[in-house]
């Protein structure tokens, strides 16, 4: 229960004229996904009495926490109608360069590390964002070529393998606890969950909305396309290189760190009720998604599914739930459409409002690397 | 108004969809629906939580590389990659080359996909620099893909090299492509072998077996009867790793050990780490922790520290990070190691040949272990953390630095 | 939404947000950047630097032996990418594949071992409908994005792996290895299966009903709905037709490994490599552009440069550099005539419906 307030906690923040309607509206789309949430955590629950203490639901909102946070980038790209797939690569990369620089530099202060890596993920969105806006590449396109091009560089440069070790100092976000019982990827967690709410609820956000909505639209109505896109990528970018210094403090220095991170974030998002192709859904819903996604590992994990059977089981709730997510509800529960929740006011040419939804989303455009077997 | 009715259906076929996966899951937890009984953690039965034995189990190979790992290796002691158990040496003089001052040697690696085949790939090269007569070395890597290796093989074959060494992504698939470059080339085969003998020579330590029964004995040694195991797998279905659990499993089985968990990392810390807190979580207390190779180990070691727990004793493998983890924390532990030395021995191996000189038909290695006593011996410090110490690579030139140590 | 105004017009141009400006320049100017043409030009180039590159540090490119290992590896990515340009161009997308392969071989080599060989080719043929179908129910039925329907799929698949195979399986008669080793005259008989295949969907994609309602359903299936077109059914059968071929490679990976491998699909990153394949061949992404003559022209891209890369003995981190930029910059260029001015209805692709 206390994850959905977590997240929840953000929006409601927010000062807003009508509390009630307001917090609806943040649900919005996302329905599925917070009962999905639910569920799993009563499940937990039943499989484990111990799972509420608090420092076992701590530790697991501090192993979601990377998780969490690549979801809310994804959810920027993505809501803009976007992709972006090279963010475990940013992962994988972002902690193989930390190491990498304290081999070279031990006494590196962890601040200035992190910004590095902060930076650096922020220019590999930046690219990956002018390429796909000025060169009118698609994003799974350039995404994709990033992945390669940064786990490829990274590798060619150190070798195959990171020459330092992570330090203690370096790892504490990740590793460490605030007064002795708050872990800091928790902190870490709810700051960038609040500004990942605080950045969709600008007008940059409903900006970011209206251009995955219709590009077209949001481009004659004054939006500056281009730069709200690049802009997201810079996000996502960023958001993957903090998710670096997270897994990295977490598990320290290893070649694989991000494998696989890409699309569990992107699943995370689709969970969370977000639309690919952009233009609907909230980032409060994304994140929950991420959590929910943790949840079901988790639980996998505790029940003892054979360890085999646990990626059918895996698939199997994936697509029921997105299933779930892509039904009207709205006509089940004889209620107003929530399908305009996602701020559906700020589509500037009134894009044909009162149709239920949009058709269907744009084809899907995305892949995932499926995790070679290691030997 | 069509569209709605259709919606209406979607949403219900998909609510139907979301019943029968929350059923499916909710099911496992009192009866696995189907589920063959495979490496679930269930414990109740009489195998001791091991799950059943492995299809890869093999009774007569188990027993020699057990026996093998009693017997002293001939050869340098200060060598390894030198030494060979039990040799049945066979005639190369059909392969000697009338031109020994120019080799061009052949490898078709299956690639440098892990830590473990950096470094050997590292010591491989350095193996050769060491032989001014080698005037040619060509590497193809096939990026872990079974059917690239297969040209690779054909490409290398029909290039004119004086002898090929392969070190196969998988066995069985690799065997035709090994057999046809067996017709035009000397083929020295080494990590894992193939289904045909027409290779000189096949390369291998002594085994995964010996190698996951060494751990497993350590922890039968270290823990309490009754004590709980976790035993952590990297993936399943990888024939190197699969002999070393079904070792561990026939100790297990035969201790009074209750292995409570054998769950699957996929070689990710990160998961590692969750499923050791979770472990913890889910049985209170662990006594002992197993593992089919070490690129995990510390992050398994640093669960427990953060759960506030003791460590208990544990296995790992030779990796660099691991043994500075055992020294700092002073772990109760153990490292078999399956050696990157091989990796020389190929190069070493294919110079004989070319010399016709009498090689053994499966030249065995020496598989040593990193314990307590020795451990001085292997950790050197400045070596980076996913370094592997049985390199046999401490006096070839360019060491620290090639291997990215100071 | 837009889809109202293009509603009159069912052989509309593709609407598509990810391509941004929809339009099109005139026709005569598409012709001389024609995606198909380009790709194939790009092989060439390709060829000729590698043959220049190789020809500098004296090793020589344009050998038999060399030409015939290259059109070799083209034949599994190319069957797998054959498949993934009918789905692609549909408007859907297959990440199942890699899965699908690897489960193939395993089924084609365990029905050799214990029965024939045709019995084990239907297997493999009627797994690779069965779970084309269940793709394409999911993705039309469920309405689940066929991004995570085939994800989850291949998620599925890899668990029945995992569970059931503890590695290579099975067993291939030497018979039917020859289809992964002889040769006709110096061609290998692979590369006749891949034309065969390659041929029978480009007939179905470009000569049949079927395949026009495939360009309409991904140039933009609310408009081809209008029109009559059954998209639903195209869907589904787009996502057999693609299963097919990936058990058309399974298939040839059982006779070239002679034993089912569990890895056999994934390690490759098969899932990957062909939509970055089609891609490179200049089938949009969005669907309702492109087909099999540029998938395979990308494919061979690709092999070509493979091969350069092994002449090179290039270090394998700085080939997946290299293919990174390839196929960012292959895209940019394809994407840049449409920069020219963007009217909102350019004329249709002329092959709709």
């Amino acid at each position: 229960m206390s994850a959905p307030t977590d997240t929840g906690t953000p929006a409601k923040n927010v000062p807003a004229a009508t509390p009630g309607k307001r917090v609806v509206r943040a649900l919005g789309t996302g329905i599925p996904v917070y009962v999905l949430l639910v569920v799993l955590l009563l499940a937990l629950l039943v499989t484990d009495p111990g799972f509420y203490e608090p420092d076992s639901f701590l530790s697991f909102v501090k192993r979601a926490a990377p998780l969490v946070i690549l979801a809310a980038g994804q959810y920027l790209v993505i809501v803009c109608g976007e992709f972006d797939l090279s963010v475990g690569a940013i992962v994988t990369a972002g902690v193989v360069v930390a190491a990498e620089l304290y081999g070279s530099f031990p006494d590196a202060h962890w601040l200035v590390v992190t910004a590095v890596l902060l930076v650096g993920g922020a220019l590999a969105g930046l690219v990956s964002g002018l390429i796909t806006t000025v060169l009118r590449v698609p994003s799974f396109i350039t995404t994709l070529g990033m992945m390669l091009i940064l786990e490829g560089a990274v590798f060619f440069w150190t070798g195959g393998s990171p020459q330092g070790v992570l330090p203690s100092a370096f790892r504490q976000l990740g590793r460490g606890t605030a007064f002795g019982w708050l872990p800091w990827a928790v902190v870490a967690c709810l700051v960038a969950g609040t500004v990942a709410v605080l950045v969709t609820r600008s007008d940059f956000g409903r900006t970011l909305l209206a251009t995955g909505d219709s590009d077209r639209a949001a481009a004659l109505s004054g939006v500056r396309v281009i730069r709200v896109r690049t802009v997201a990528f810079i996000l996502s970018g960023a958001a993957a290189a903090l998710a670096a210094v997270l897994v990295g403090g977490f598990s320290g220095v290893s070649a694989q760190a991000g494998r696989g991170y890409e699309f569990e974030a992107i699943t995370a998002v689709v969970l969370g009720g977000v639309v690919l192709g952009g233009g609907r859904g909230s980032v409060v819903a994304a994140m929950a998604g991420a959590f929910s996604l943790q949840a079901l590992f988790t639980l996998l994990n505790l029940q003892g599914v054979s360890g085999a059977l646990e990626s059918t089981v895996q698939g199997v709730i994936v697509i029921a739930a997105v299933g779930l997510g892509a039904a009207d509800w709205s006509r089940l529960r004889g209620r107003r459409t929530p399908s305009g929740s996602g701020p559906p006011g700020s589509t500037p040419t009134g894009a044909a409002p009162p149709g239920p939804t949009p058709p269907r989303p744009t084809p899907p455009t995305g892949t995932h690397p499926s995790g070679g077997t290691p030997s | 108004m069509n569209a709605i009715r259709t919606v209406r259906r979607r949403a219900l076929a998909a609510s139907a969809a979301l019943l029968g996966a929350v059923l499916v899951a909710a099911c496992t937890s009192d009866a696995p629906p189907e589920s063959p009984p495979a490496a679930s953690g269930g414990g109740s039965t009489a195998d001791a939580g091991t799950g059943k034995q492995s299809t890869f189990f093999e009774q007569a190979e188990y027993d020699r590389q057990l026996a093998l790992a009693d017997q002293t290796p001939e050869g340098p002691a200060d060598k390894p990659w030198e030494q060979m158990l039990n040799p049945e040496m066979t005639d190369t003089s059909q392969y000697k080359t009338a031109d020994p001052g120019d080799i061009e040697l052949c490898f078709s690696n299956a690639g440098v996909f892990n830590p473990w085949r950096q470094v050997g790939l590292k010591n491989m090269r350095a193996e050769v620099k060491l032989h001014k007569e080698i005037t040619k070395f060509t590497v193809l890597d096939a990026q872990g893909k079974d059917d690239k290796q297969i040209s690779d093989i054909q490409e290398l074959s029909a290039r004119g090299c004086d002898a090929l060494i392969v070190s196969p992504n998988t066995t069985a698939t690799l065997t035709p492509a090994v057999k046809q470059a067996c017709g035009k080339v000397p083929v020295i085969v080494f990590d894992r072998g193939v289904e045909t003998d027409c290779a000189v020579t096949f390369v291998n330590p002594i085994g995964g077996y010996a190698y996951g029964a060494v751990a497993a004995d350590f922890l039968v040694e270290k823990v309490k009867p009754k004590g709980k195991i976790l035993a952590l797998r990297i993936s399943p279905g990888v024939d190197v790793l699969e002999t070393r659990w079904s070792a561990a499993k026939v100790a297990f089985d035969k201790s009074e050990l209750d292995v409570v968990d054998v769950k699957f990392t996929d070689g990710d810390p990160a998961k590692a780490k969750s499923i050791v807190t979770d472990a913890l979580t889910r049985h209170g207390d662990i006594d002992g922790v197993w593992m089919d190779s070490g690129a995990t180990a510390v992050a398994a070691v640093e669960a427990f520290e953060d759960a506030g727990k003791d460590v208990p004793p544990i296995t790992g493998e030779d990796q660099q990070d691991f043994l500075q983890a055992w020294q700092d924390k002073d772990l109760t532990a153990i490292a078999p190691a399956y050696p990157t030395f091989q990796w020389r021995t190929p190069v070493i191996a294919a110079l004989d040949i070319l010399k016709g000189e009498d090689v053994p038909k499966e030249w065995k290695l020496p598989q040593p272990t990193i314990t307590q006593e020795n451990l001085g011996d292997y950790l050197k410090p400045g070596m980076p953390p996913l370094h592997y110490a049985m390199c046999g690579c401490e006096s070839m030139p360019g060491f620290p630095k090639d291997w990215g140590g100071k | 939404m837009t889809t109202v105004e293009s509603a009159p017009a069912p052989s509309g141009p593709p609407r598509k947000r990810t391509s941004l400006s929809g339009g099109k320049g005139l026709s005569t100017v598409r012709r001389s950047v024609d995606p198909v043409v380009g790709v194939w030009l790009a092989a060439l180039a390709v060829t000729i630097l590698g043959w220049i590159v190789v020809a500098a540090q004296g090793g020589n490119f344009l050998t038999t032996s060399n030409a015939v290992a290259i059109l070799q590896n083209c034949v599994a990515l190319g069957l797998v990418a054959v498949g993934q340009s009918a789905v692609i161009l549909t408007g859907s997308l297959d990440l199942s594949v890699a899965y699908l392969i690897s489960l193939g071989t395993l089924v084609a080599a365990e029905t050799m071992a214990s029965g024939g060989v045709v019995t084990a080719v239907l297997a493999v043929l009627a797994l690779s409908v069965a779970v084309g179908l269940v793709n394409g129910l999911i993705v039309t039925g469920l309405k689940v994005n066929a991004f995570i329907a085939t994800l989850g799929m291949a998620f599925i698949l890899r668990g029945w792996i995992e569970d059931n195979y503890t590695g290579p399986a099975g067993e291939v008669p030497v018979s039917f290895q020859r289809l992964g080793y002889d040769r006709i005259g110096p061609i290998p008989v692979s590369v006749f299966l891949l034309i065969a295949v390659a041929a029978l969907m480009w007939l179905i994609t470009r000569r049949t009903r079927l395949g026009h309602h495939m360009y309409a359903t991904g140039g933009d299936e609310h408009a081809a709905r209008l029109s009559g077109v059954r998209t639903g059914r195209t869907v589904v059968l787009a996502h057999v037709l693609c299963s097919l071929c990936v058990g058309a490679a399974a298939l040839f990976l059982a006779a070239r490994l002679a034993a089912g491998a569990p890895w056999a699909g994934t390690e490759a990153r098969y899932d990957l490599e062909s939509i970055a394949a089609v891609v490179l061949g200049g089938t949009a992404l969005a669907g309702g552009r492109g087909g099999v003559a540029g998938t395979l022209g990308g494919v061979f891209v690709l092999a070509v440069l493979d091969s350069v890369f092994n002449q090179l003995s290039v270090d394998p981190f700085f080939k997946n550099v290299v293919r990174g930029v390839v196929i960012i910059a292959a895209v940019a260029l394809y994407a840049r005539p449409r920069r020219t001015p963007k009217p909102p209805k350019a004329l249709p692709e002329g092959r709709t419906a």
